[in-house]
Protein backbone atom coordinates (compact mmCIF):
# COMPACT_ATOMS: atom_id res chain seq x y z
CA UNK A 1 0.00 0.00 0.00
CA UNK A 2 1.53 3.35 -0.34
CA UNK A 3 2.75 4.84 2.48
CA UNK A 4 1.04 8.31 2.20
CA UNK A 5 -2.52 5.99 2.31
CA UNK A 6 -1.19 4.10 5.96
CA UNK A 7 -3.28 4.50 8.75
CA UNK A 8 -2.54 7.15 11.62
CA UNK A 9 -0.67 5.61 14.68
CA UNK A 10 -1.96 7.44 17.46
CA UNK A 11 0.34 7.91 20.54
CA UNK A 12 0.67 10.08 23.28
CA UNK A 13 3.74 11.55 22.03
CA UNK A 14 1.55 14.51 20.44
CA UNK A 15 1.27 16.04 23.92
CA UNK A 16 4.75 17.66 23.80
CA UNK A 17 2.98 19.68 20.65
CA UNK A 18 -0.38 20.33 21.94
CA UNK A 19 1.50 21.48 24.86
CA UNK A 20 3.95 24.15 22.95
CA UNK A 21 0.42 25.63 21.21
CA UNK A 22 -0.84 25.80 24.97
CA UNK A 23 1.93 27.50 26.24
CA UNK A 24 2.07 29.96 23.25
CA UNK A 25 -1.50 30.58 23.15
CA UNK A 26 -1.16 31.65 27.45
CA UNK A 27 1.18 34.62 26.48
CA UNK A 28 -1.42 35.63 24.75
CA UNK A 29 -4.51 34.24 26.41
CA UNK A 30 -6.43 37.99 27.28
CA UNK A 31 -6.84 39.46 23.55
CA UNK A 32 -7.44 35.79 22.06
CA UNK A 33 -9.53 35.33 24.21
CA UNK A 34 -11.68 38.32 23.65
CA UNK A 35 -10.64 38.09 20.06
CA UNK A 36 -12.92 34.49 20.08
CA UNK A 37 -15.47 35.30 21.99
CA UNK A 38 -16.24 38.59 21.94
CA UNK A 39 -17.62 38.68 18.22
CA UNK A 40 -20.11 35.48 18.83
CA UNK A 41 -21.57 36.83 21.81
CA UNK A 42 -22.10 40.49 20.39
CA UNK A 43 -24.22 38.92 17.25
CA UNK A 44 -26.13 36.33 20.05
CA UNK A 45 -27.08 39.19 22.18
CA UNK A 46 -27.51 42.11 19.19
CA UNK A 47 -29.73 39.78 17.48
CA UNK A 48 -31.03 37.74 19.93
CA UNK A 49 -32.80 41.09 21.89
CA UNK A 50 -32.86 43.04 19.04
CA UNK A 51 -34.61 40.62 16.45
CA UNK A 52 -35.87 38.83 18.98
CA UNK A 53 -38.18 41.07 20.26
CA UNK A 54 -39.72 41.16 17.18
CA UNK A 55 -40.65 37.42 16.70
CA UNK A 56 -42.74 35.20 18.52
CA UNK A 57 -41.22 31.93 19.94
CA UNK A 58 -38.62 30.15 17.68
CA UNK A 59 -38.71 26.38 17.63
CA UNK A 60 -40.93 26.94 20.71
CA UNK A 61 -38.77 29.01 22.54
CA UNK A 62 -37.74 32.72 22.72
CA UNK A 63 -35.74 33.46 20.08
CA UNK A 64 -32.36 34.84 22.49
CA UNK A 65 -32.48 31.01 23.81
CA UNK A 66 -32.43 29.39 20.26
CA UNK A 67 -30.19 31.37 18.99
CA UNK A 68 -28.20 30.81 21.98
CA UNK A 69 -27.74 27.53 21.43
CA UNK A 70 -27.14 27.64 17.83
CA UNK A 71 -24.52 30.06 18.12
CA UNK A 72 -22.63 27.51 20.83
CA UNK A 73 -22.31 25.07 18.08
CA UNK A 74 -21.60 27.97 15.35
CA UNK A 75 -19.01 29.58 17.87
CA UNK A 76 -17.27 26.24 18.67
CA UNK A 77 -17.10 25.80 14.95
CA UNK A 78 -15.04 28.32 13.72
CA UNK A 79 -12.84 28.80 16.44
CA UNK A 80 -11.84 24.96 15.86
CA UNK A 81 -11.76 26.24 11.90
CA UNK A 82 -9.76 28.87 12.10
CA UNK A 83 -7.37 27.38 14.61
CA UNK A 84 -6.49 24.89 11.82
CA UNK A 85 -6.58 26.98 9.21
CA UNK A 86 -4.88 30.08 9.85
CA UNK A 87 -2.52 29.39 12.90
CA UNK A 88 -1.92 25.79 11.96
CA UNK A 89 -0.68 26.60 8.34
CA UNK A 90 0.97 29.41 10.26
CA UNK A 91 3.29 26.73 12.00
CA UNK A 92 3.39 24.29 8.66
CA UNK A 93 4.18 26.26 5.98
CA UNK A 94 5.06 29.59 7.21
CA UNK A 95 7.30 29.18 10.25
CA UNK A 96 8.30 25.69 9.50
CA UNK A 97 7.91 24.66 13.08
CA UNK A 98 6.33 21.45 12.03
CA UNK A 99 10.04 20.45 10.15
CA UNK A 100 11.60 21.34 13.28
CA UNK A 101 9.73 18.92 15.44
CA UNK A 102 9.30 16.35 12.60
CA UNK A 103 13.52 15.86 13.04
CA UNK A 104 12.53 15.37 16.75
CA UNK A 105 11.53 11.15 16.92
CA UNK A 106 8.17 12.54 16.06
CA UNK A 107 5.94 11.68 13.02
CA UNK A 108 3.29 13.42 11.35
CA UNK A 109 0.14 11.43 12.79
CA UNK A 110 1.82 13.07 16.67
CA UNK A 111 2.18 16.85 15.08
CA UNK A 112 -1.23 16.42 13.60
CA UNK A 113 -2.86 14.93 16.49
CA UNK A 114 -1.65 17.53 18.70
CA UNK A 115 -2.91 20.60 16.22
CA UNK A 116 -6.18 19.03 16.60
CA UNK A 117 -6.59 17.74 19.94
CA UNK A 118 -5.38 21.84 20.66
CA UNK A 119 -8.03 23.07 18.40
CA UNK A 120 -10.32 21.02 20.17
CA UNK A 121 -9.05 22.79 23.03
CA UNK A 122 -9.45 25.86 21.83
CA UNK A 123 -12.61 25.46 20.81
CA UNK A 124 -14.23 24.14 23.91
CA UNK A 125 -13.30 27.39 25.58
CA UNK A 126 -15.17 29.36 23.14
CA UNK A 127 -18.53 26.80 23.37
CA UNK A 128 -18.30 27.38 26.80
CA UNK A 129 -17.88 30.83 27.26
CA UNK A 130 -21.26 31.04 25.26
CA UNK A 131 -22.46 28.10 27.52
CA UNK A 132 -21.45 30.62 30.26
CA UNK A 133 -23.25 33.43 28.93
CA UNK A 134 -26.51 30.98 28.82
CA UNK A 135 -26.25 30.51 32.33
CA UNK A 136 -26.21 33.93 33.39
CA UNK A 137 -28.65 35.22 31.52
CA UNK A 138 -30.88 32.20 33.03
CA UNK A 139 -31.31 30.69 29.05
CA UNK A 140 -31.70 27.40 30.05
CA UNK A 141 -34.19 24.68 31.32
CA UNK A 142 -31.70 22.39 33.35
CA UNK A 143 -28.65 23.39 34.61
CA UNK A 144 -27.51 19.79 34.82
CA UNK A 145 -28.66 18.92 31.52
CA UNK A 146 -26.91 22.11 30.52
CA UNK A 147 -23.41 20.53 31.60
CA UNK A 148 -23.78 17.74 28.87
CA UNK A 149 -23.21 20.57 26.51
CA UNK A 150 -19.56 20.95 27.22
CA UNK A 151 -18.19 17.19 25.81
CA UNK A 152 -20.43 18.25 22.62
CA UNK A 153 -18.55 20.93 22.13
CA UNK A 154 -15.29 19.41 22.81
CA UNK A 155 -16.56 16.63 19.68
CA UNK A 156 -17.59 19.66 17.56
CA UNK A 157 -14.34 21.47 18.19
CA UNK A 158 -12.52 17.68 17.20
CA UNK A 159 -15.33 17.28 13.94
CA UNK A 160 -14.27 20.77 12.80
CA UNK A 161 -10.67 20.37 13.70
CA UNK A 162 -10.48 17.22 11.44
CA UNK A 163 -12.32 18.70 8.74
CA UNK A 164 -10.33 21.91 8.66
CA UNK A 165 -7.25 20.30 8.30
CA UNK A 166 -8.03 19.03 5.26
CA UNK A 167 -7.81 22.23 4.13
CA UNK A 168 -4.85 23.13 6.08
CA UNK A 169 -2.70 20.12 3.86
CA UNK A 170 -4.05 21.03 0.43
CA UNK A 171 -3.92 25.02 0.54
CA UNK A 172 -1.14 27.06 -1.09
CA UNK A 173 -1.64 30.62 1.32
CA UNK A 174 -3.44 31.89 3.36
CA UNK A 175 -5.75 33.21 0.73
CA UNK A 176 -7.28 29.59 -0.39
CA UNK A 177 -8.99 28.96 3.13
CA UNK A 178 -11.25 31.74 1.91
CA UNK A 179 -12.97 29.47 -0.62
CA UNK A 180 -13.33 27.16 2.65
CA UNK A 181 -15.40 30.15 4.36
CA UNK A 182 -17.65 30.86 1.49
CA UNK A 183 -18.52 27.74 -0.02
CA UNK A 184 -18.98 25.33 3.45
CA UNK A 185 -18.86 27.41 6.48
CA UNK A 186 -21.28 29.86 5.97
CA UNK A 187 -23.49 28.06 3.96
CA UNK A 188 -23.62 25.53 6.99
CA UNK A 189 -24.01 28.26 9.02
CA UNK A 190 -27.06 29.21 6.79
CA UNK A 191 -28.47 25.71 6.60
CA UNK A 192 -27.94 23.96 9.76
CA UNK A 193 -30.72 26.25 11.92
CA UNK A 194 -28.29 28.55 13.86
CA UNK A 195 -30.13 31.55 13.02
CA UNK A 196 -33.62 30.14 12.04
CA UNK A 197 -35.20 26.47 12.13
CA UNK A 198 -34.31 24.10 9.24
CA UNK A 199 -37.69 23.76 9.39
CA UNK A 200 -38.10 26.62 7.55
CA UNK A 201 -35.55 25.74 4.33
CA UNK A 202 -37.36 24.00 1.42
CA UNK A 203 -37.95 19.99 1.66
CA UNK A 204 -34.58 19.41 -1.00
CA UNK A 205 -32.46 21.87 1.19
CA UNK A 206 -33.46 20.48 4.46
CA UNK A 207 -32.75 16.92 3.38
CA UNK A 208 -29.26 18.27 2.23
CA UNK A 209 -28.79 19.77 5.78
CA UNK A 210 -29.48 16.70 7.49
CA UNK A 211 -26.44 15.36 6.66
CA UNK A 212 -24.10 18.20 7.56
CA UNK A 213 -21.95 18.30 10.65
CA UNK A 214 -23.30 21.37 12.29
CA UNK A 215 -26.56 20.51 12.18
CA UNK A 216 -25.97 17.23 14.58
CA UNK A 217 -24.22 19.53 16.56
CA UNK A 218 -27.05 21.79 16.75
CA UNK A 219 -29.37 18.65 17.50
CA UNK A 220 -27.51 17.96 20.18
CA UNK A 221 -27.15 21.21 21.85
CA UNK A 222 -30.30 22.79 21.73
CA UNK A 223 -32.17 20.58 23.40
CA UNK A 224 -29.79 20.18 26.25
CA UNK A 225 -30.06 24.19 26.08
CA UNK A 226 -34.05 23.73 26.59
CA UNK A 227 -33.94 20.76 29.21
CA UNK A 228 -34.46 17.83 26.83
CA UNK A 229 -32.87 14.89 25.73
CA UNK A 230 -31.53 15.30 22.51
CA UNK A 231 -33.32 12.42 19.64
CA UNK A 232 -30.89 10.08 17.87
CA UNK A 233 -28.12 10.73 20.25
CA UNK A 234 -25.77 8.01 19.01
CA UNK A 235 -26.68 9.28 15.11
CA UNK A 236 -25.56 12.67 16.01
CA UNK A 237 -22.28 11.64 17.81
CA UNK A 238 -21.37 9.22 15.25
CA UNK A 239 -21.93 11.71 12.79
CA UNK A 240 -19.28 14.33 14.14
CA UNK A 241 -17.19 11.79 15.20
CA UNK A 242 -16.63 10.23 11.89
CA UNK A 243 -16.26 14.01 10.00
CA UNK A 244 -13.24 14.74 12.45
CA UNK A 245 -11.74 11.45 11.95
CA UNK A 246 -12.17 11.23 8.47
CA UNK A 247 -10.94 14.74 8.05
CA UNK A 248 -7.69 13.39 10.07
CA UNK A 249 -6.87 10.95 8.31
CA UNK A 250 -7.84 12.45 4.97
CA UNK A 251 -5.70 15.47 6.08
CA UNK A 252 -2.66 13.20 7.36
CA UNK A 253 -2.17 11.64 3.88
CA UNK A 254 -2.53 14.87 2.08
CA UNK A 255 0.01 16.42 4.47
CA UNK A 256 2.15 13.42 4.11
CA UNK A 257 2.43 13.77 0.24
CA UNK A 258 3.12 18.07 0.99
CA UNK A 259 5.76 17.28 3.05
CA UNK A 260 7.41 14.03 3.41
CA UNK A 261 7.87 13.86 -0.40
CA UNK B 1 27.67 5.57 12.52
CA UNK B 2 26.18 5.85 9.55
CA UNK B 3 26.41 3.22 6.84
CA UNK B 4 24.17 3.46 3.21
CA UNK B 5 24.39 1.11 0.92
CA UNK B 6 22.90 1.24 -2.55
CA UNK B 7 20.49 4.01 -1.68
CA UNK B 8 18.08 5.22 -4.76
CA UNK B 9 14.93 7.96 -4.52
CA UNK B 10 12.98 8.32 -7.33
CA UNK B 11 10.27 12.07 -7.78
CA UNK B 12 8.40 10.55 -10.65
CA UNK B 13 11.01 9.59 -13.60
CA UNK B 14 13.37 11.64 -11.76
CA UNK B 15 15.95 9.23 -9.84
CA UNK B 16 17.73 11.85 -7.38
CA UNK B 17 19.37 9.66 -5.20
CA UNK B 18 20.89 6.75 -7.69
CA UNK B 19 23.00 3.95 -5.55
CA UNK B 20 24.12 6.32 -3.07
CA UNK B 21 26.93 4.30 -0.70
CA UNK B 22 28.53 6.29 2.30
CA UNK B 23 29.95 5.62 5.33
CA UNK B 24 30.74 7.37 8.06
CA UNK B 25 32.70 6.52 11.04
CA UNK B 26 32.24 7.20 14.97
CA UNK B 27 33.68 10.79 15.83
CA UNK B 28 34.46 11.57 11.77
CA UNK B 29 33.34 15.15 10.60
CA UNK B 30 32.20 13.91 7.25
CA UNK B 31 30.87 16.27 4.23
CA UNK B 32 29.02 15.52 1.40
CA UNK B 33 29.09 18.14 -1.31
CA UNK B 34 27.45 18.73 -4.44
CA UNK B 35 25.86 21.56 -7.12
CA UNK B 36 22.49 22.68 -6.80
CA UNK B 37 19.96 19.80 -7.02
CA UNK B 38 22.69 16.86 -6.39
CA UNK B 39 21.07 15.02 -3.80
CA UNK B 40 22.51 16.44 -1.03
CA UNK B 41 19.06 17.85 1.02
CA UNK B 42 16.99 14.64 -0.44
CA UNK B 43 20.06 12.28 1.28
CA UNK B 44 19.71 13.83 4.37
CA UNK B 45 16.01 13.47 4.66
CA UNK B 46 16.30 10.13 3.54
CA UNK B 47 18.76 9.47 6.67
CA UNK B 48 16.67 11.10 8.67
CA UNK B 49 13.72 8.61 7.65
CA UNK B 50 11.50 11.59 6.51
CA UNK B 51 11.27 10.16 3.45
CA UNK B 52 10.90 6.40 2.14
CA UNK B 53 13.78 5.20 0.07
CA UNK B 54 13.27 3.32 -3.23
CA UNK B 55 15.79 1.40 -2.53
CA UNK B 56 19.04 0.20 -0.72
CA UNK B 57 19.34 0.24 3.16
CA UNK B 58 20.76 2.62 5.74
CA UNK B 59 21.78 2.21 9.00
CA UNK B 60 22.13 5.15 11.82
CA UNK B 61 23.77 4.79 14.92
CA UNK B 62 23.72 0.94 14.53
CA UNK B 63 19.52 1.64 14.11
CA UNK B 64 17.96 0.29 10.55
CA UNK B 65 16.44 3.89 8.82
CA UNK B 66 13.19 3.92 7.68
CA UNK B 67 12.14 1.13 9.91
CA UNK B 68 13.23 2.53 13.20
CA UNK B 69 13.60 5.77 12.13
CA UNK B 70 12.08 7.06 15.22
CA UNK B 71 14.49 5.51 17.42
CA UNK B 72 17.71 6.43 15.22
CA UNK B 73 16.15 10.14 15.10
CA UNK B 74 16.53 10.31 18.88
CA UNK B 75 20.24 9.96 18.54
CA UNK B 76 20.18 12.74 16.13
CA UNK B 77 20.62 16.36 15.91
CA UNK B 78 19.36 18.11 13.16
CA UNK B 79 20.37 21.50 11.85
CA UNK B 80 18.00 22.43 8.56
CA UNK B 81 19.32 24.73 6.16
CA UNK B 82 16.22 27.12 6.64
CA UNK B 83 16.14 28.36 10.18
CA UNK B 84 12.71 26.93 12.24
CA UNK B 85 12.98 28.24 15.64
CA UNK B 86 9.78 28.71 17.06
CA UNK B 87 9.03 32.56 17.05
CA UNK B 88 6.73 32.54 19.50
CA UNK B 89 9.13 31.72 22.13
CA UNK B 90 12.16 33.22 23.87
CA UNK B 91 15.49 31.56 23.54
CA UNK B 92 15.33 29.51 26.22
CA UNK B 93 11.74 28.69 25.45
CA UNK B 94 13.32 27.09 22.16
CA UNK B 95 15.34 25.06 24.03
CA UNK B 96 12.56 24.19 26.36
CA UNK B 97 9.85 23.04 23.91
CA UNK B 98 12.56 20.86 21.36
CA UNK B 99 13.37 19.04 24.76
CA UNK B 100 9.87 17.66 25.31
CA UNK B 101 9.27 16.93 21.91
CA UNK B 102 12.32 14.12 22.59
CA UNK B 103 10.25 12.99 25.60
CA UNK B 104 12.84 14.50 28.15
CA UNK B 105 11.52 15.88 31.31
CA UNK B 106 11.25 19.74 32.24
CA UNK B 107 13.86 19.26 34.77
CA UNK B 108 16.13 17.13 32.54
CA UNK B 109 16.16 19.96 30.15
CA UNK B 110 16.44 23.20 31.97
CA UNK B 111 19.45 21.34 33.30
CA UNK B 112 20.87 21.59 30.03
CA UNK B 113 19.64 25.00 29.08
CA UNK B 114 22.62 26.93 30.61
CA UNK B 115 25.65 24.87 28.98
CA UNK B 116 24.07 24.78 25.98
CA UNK B 117 23.29 28.65 26.20
CA UNK B 118 26.87 29.07 27.02
CA UNK B 119 27.77 26.77 23.95
CA UNK B 120 25.80 28.97 21.61
CA UNK B 121 27.12 32.47 22.84
CA UNK B 122 23.70 33.38 24.29
CA UNK B 123 23.19 33.59 27.83
CA UNK B 124 22.87 36.84 28.09
CA UNK B 125 19.96 36.22 25.71
CA UNK B 126 18.35 33.88 27.34
CA UNK B 127 15.07 35.66 27.42
CA UNK B 128 15.31 37.42 24.15
CA UNK B 129 12.55 37.16 21.34
CA UNK B 130 13.98 35.14 18.46
CA UNK B 131 13.46 38.02 16.15
CA UNK B 132 15.30 39.80 17.93
CA UNK B 133 18.15 37.70 17.05
CA UNK B 134 20.61 38.17 14.38
CA UNK B 135 21.50 35.67 11.88
CA UNK B 136 24.80 34.36 13.23
CA UNK B 137 22.71 34.25 16.53
CA UNK B 138 19.47 32.08 15.01
CA UNK B 139 22.13 29.34 13.85
CA UNK B 140 24.28 29.21 17.07
CA UNK B 141 20.81 28.86 18.81
CA UNK B 142 19.53 26.23 15.94
CA UNK B 143 22.80 24.39 16.73
CA UNK B 144 22.06 23.96 20.27
CA UNK B 145 18.81 22.99 19.93
CA UNK B 146 19.72 20.62 18.00
CA UNK B 147 22.38 19.29 20.66
CA UNK B 148 19.39 19.65 23.52
CA UNK B 149 19.09 15.78 24.00
CA UNK B 150 23.25 15.12 23.75
CA UNK B 151 23.11 13.31 20.45
CA UNK B 152 25.66 11.14 19.34
CA UNK B 153 25.76 12.46 15.84
CA UNK B 154 24.97 15.76 14.37
CA UNK B 155 23.61 16.57 10.89
CA UNK B 156 23.66 20.16 9.81
CA UNK B 157 22.20 20.74 6.12
CA UNK B 158 24.47 23.99 5.14
CA UNK B 159 25.65 25.23 8.75
CA UNK B 160 26.47 28.98 7.16
CA UNK B 161 24.53 29.51 4.03
CA UNK B 162 23.70 33.51 4.42
CA UNK B 163 26.33 34.19 7.47
CA UNK B 164 29.13 37.02 7.34
CA UNK B 165 32.49 35.87 7.88
CA UNK B 166 32.49 36.74 11.53
CA UNK B 167 29.23 34.30 12.13
CA UNK B 168 31.00 31.72 10.61
CA UNK B 169 33.72 31.56 12.32
CA UNK B 170 32.44 30.96 15.27
CA UNK B 171 29.92 28.58 13.78
CA UNK B 172 33.01 26.50 13.06
CA UNK B 173 34.87 27.66 16.34
CA UNK B 174 31.37 25.72 18.04
CA UNK B 175 31.75 22.31 15.54
CA UNK B 176 35.33 21.95 16.17
CA UNK B 177 34.37 22.08 19.85
CA UNK B 178 32.14 19.38 19.07
CA UNK B 179 34.47 17.32 16.79
CA UNK B 180 36.94 17.58 19.64
CA UNK B 181 34.18 16.22 22.69
CA UNK B 182 33.85 13.25 20.33
CA UNK B 183 30.29 13.82 18.00
CA UNK B 184 30.35 12.13 14.37
CA UNK B 185 29.49 15.01 12.15
CA UNK B 186 27.51 15.09 9.04
CA UNK B 187 27.61 18.25 6.75
CA UNK B 188 26.31 19.40 3.88
CA UNK B 189 27.88 22.64 2.18
CA UNK B 190 28.88 24.56 -0.74
CA UNK B 191 31.43 26.28 0.78
CA UNK B 192 34.63 24.61 -0.31
CA UNK B 193 36.72 26.20 2.22
CA UNK B 194 34.31 25.07 5.05
CA UNK B 195 34.81 21.76 3.78
CA UNK B 196 38.57 21.58 3.74
CA UNK B 197 38.58 23.36 7.40
CA UNK B 198 36.03 21.13 9.22
CA UNK B 199 35.78 17.72 7.10
CA UNK B 200 37.91 14.69 8.05
CA UNK B 201 36.62 12.86 4.66
CA UNK B 202 34.36 14.32 2.18
CA UNK B 203 32.23 13.14 -0.94
CA UNK B 204 30.98 15.13 -3.55
CA UNK B 205 27.84 13.98 -4.92
CA UNK B 206 26.57 14.95 -8.67
CA UNK B 207 23.14 13.74 -10.05
CA UNK B 208 22.65 11.70 -7.08
CA UNK B 209 25.81 10.02 -7.19
CA UNK B 210 28.91 9.63 -4.98
CA UNK B 211 31.58 11.19 -7.83
CA UNK B 212 34.36 10.73 -5.68
CA UNK B 213 35.53 10.55 -1.66
CA UNK B 214 38.26 11.21 0.26
CA UNK B 215 40.03 13.26 2.68
CA UNK B 216 40.19 16.94 1.70
CA UNK B 217 44.19 17.02 0.81
CA UNK B 218 43.89 13.64 -0.32
CA UNK B 219 41.74 14.53 -3.45
CA UNK B 220 42.98 17.74 -4.33
CA UNK B 221 46.90 16.02 -4.24
CA UNK B 222 45.18 12.86 -6.63
CA UNK B 223 42.74 15.12 -8.61
CA UNK B 224 44.73 18.38 -9.36
CA UNK B 225 47.80 19.82 -10.02
CA UNK B 226 49.12 21.81 -7.10
CA UNK B 227 49.19 25.19 -8.39
CA UNK B 228 46.62 27.22 -10.36
CA UNK B 229 47.93 30.44 -12.40
CA UNK B 230 44.90 32.40 -13.52
CA UNK B 231 45.12 34.75 -16.26
CA UNK B 232 42.84 37.66 -17.85
CA UNK B 233 43.11 40.84 -19.99
CA UNK B 234 43.98 42.33 -23.00
CA UNK B 235 45.22 39.99 -25.70
CA UNK B 236 44.71 36.73 -23.90
CA UNK B 237 42.55 34.51 -26.81
CA UNK B 238 46.31 35.19 -28.82
CA UNK B 239 48.41 34.15 -25.82
CA UNK B 240 46.17 31.15 -24.92
CA UNK B 241 46.68 29.97 -28.52
CA UNK B 242 50.55 30.36 -28.28
CA UNK B 243 51.13 29.34 -24.62
CA UNK B 244 48.47 27.43 -23.27
CA UNK B 245 49.23 24.28 -24.07
CA UNK B 246 52.97 24.13 -23.98
CA UNK B 247 53.24 25.54 -20.46
CA UNK B 248 50.00 24.38 -18.78
CA UNK B 249 49.78 21.09 -18.05
CA UNK B 250 45.57 21.46 -18.38
CA UNK B 251 44.16 24.11 -19.03
CA UNK B 252 40.44 26.13 -19.49
CA UNK B 253 39.46 29.24 -20.54
CA UNK B 254 36.23 30.62 -18.69
CA UNK B 255 34.43 33.78 -19.80
CA UNK B 256 37.77 36.31 -19.90
CA UNK B 257 39.68 33.90 -17.44
CA UNK B 258 42.45 31.15 -18.61
CA UNK B 259 42.64 28.64 -15.78
CA UNK B 260 46.61 27.66 -15.96
CA UNK B 261 46.73 24.29 -13.85
CA UNK B 262 50.08 23.13 -13.27
CA UNK B 263 52.95 21.52 -11.21
CA UNK B 264 55.70 24.44 -12.44
CA UNK B 265 54.19 27.73 -11.77
CA UNK B 266 57.25 29.61 -11.81
CA UNK B 267 57.87 28.57 -15.74
CA UNK B 268 54.04 30.08 -16.52
CA UNK B 269 54.96 33.38 -14.88
CA UNK B 270 58.31 33.49 -16.53
CA UNK B 271 56.67 33.49 -19.35
CA UNK B 272 53.62 35.47 -18.44
CA UNK B 273 56.46 38.35 -17.78
CA UNK B 274 56.58 39.03 -21.48
CA UNK B 275 53.03 39.71 -22.25
CA UNK B 276 52.45 43.08 -19.38
CA UNK B 277 49.29 43.10 -20.68
CA UNK B 278 48.11 40.25 -19.20
CA UNK B 279 47.58 40.14 -15.36
CA UNK B 280 47.66 36.88 -13.28
CA UNK B 281 47.10 35.40 -9.95
CA UNK B 282 48.88 32.24 -8.85
CA UNK B 283 47.66 30.39 -5.73
CA UNK B 284 47.95 26.89 -5.25
CA UNK B 285 44.85 24.53 -5.87
CA UNK B 286 41.84 23.86 -3.84
CA UNK B 287 39.12 21.79 -3.22
CA UNK B 288 37.17 24.03 -5.29
CA UNK B 289 39.61 23.38 -8.10
CA UNK B 290 38.65 19.53 -7.68
CA UNK B 291 34.91 20.17 -7.15
CA UNK B 292 34.89 22.29 -10.59
CA UNK B 293 36.78 19.67 -12.34
CA UNK B 294 34.60 16.72 -11.09
CA UNK B 295 31.13 18.24 -11.69
CA UNK B 296 31.51 20.96 -14.47
CA UNK B 297 31.13 24.77 -14.77
CA UNK B 298 27.44 24.54 -15.94
CA UNK B 299 25.07 26.36 -13.69
CA UNK B 300 22.30 23.80 -11.83
CA UNK B 301 19.49 26.17 -11.45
Amino acid sequence: MNPLFRLPRLSTRFIPVWQRNYLVWKKLAIPSILGNLADPMLYMLGLGYGLGSLLPDVGGMPYLTFLAAGTVAYSTMNAATFEVLYSSFSRMHVQRTWDAILNAPMTLDDVMLGELTWAASKSLLSGVAILAVIWGLGLYGNFWMTLWIIPVVALVGFCFGGMGLVMNAVSPSYDFFLYYFTLVITPMVLLCGVFFPVSQLPAAVQSVSAWLPLTHAIDLARPLVVGNIPDNIALHVIALLVYGSLGYIVALALTRRRLLK
Amino acid sequence: MLKVRGLTKKYGDTEVVRGLDLTVRRGECFGLLGPNGAGKTTTLRLLLGLVEPDGGSIELAGIAVPQRAREARMKVGVVPQMDNLDPDFSVRENLLAYGRYFGMSKAAVTARVPELLDFAGLASKADAQIAQLSGGMKRRLTLARALVHDPDILFLDEPTTGLDPQARHLIWQGLRRLINAGKTIVLTTHFMDEAERLTDRLAILDHGRVVVEGAPRALIETHIEPAVVEVFGEGLTDWTSQHAADLCQRFETVGETLFCYTSTPDIVIDALKHAPALRYLHRPSNLEDVFLKLTGRDLRD
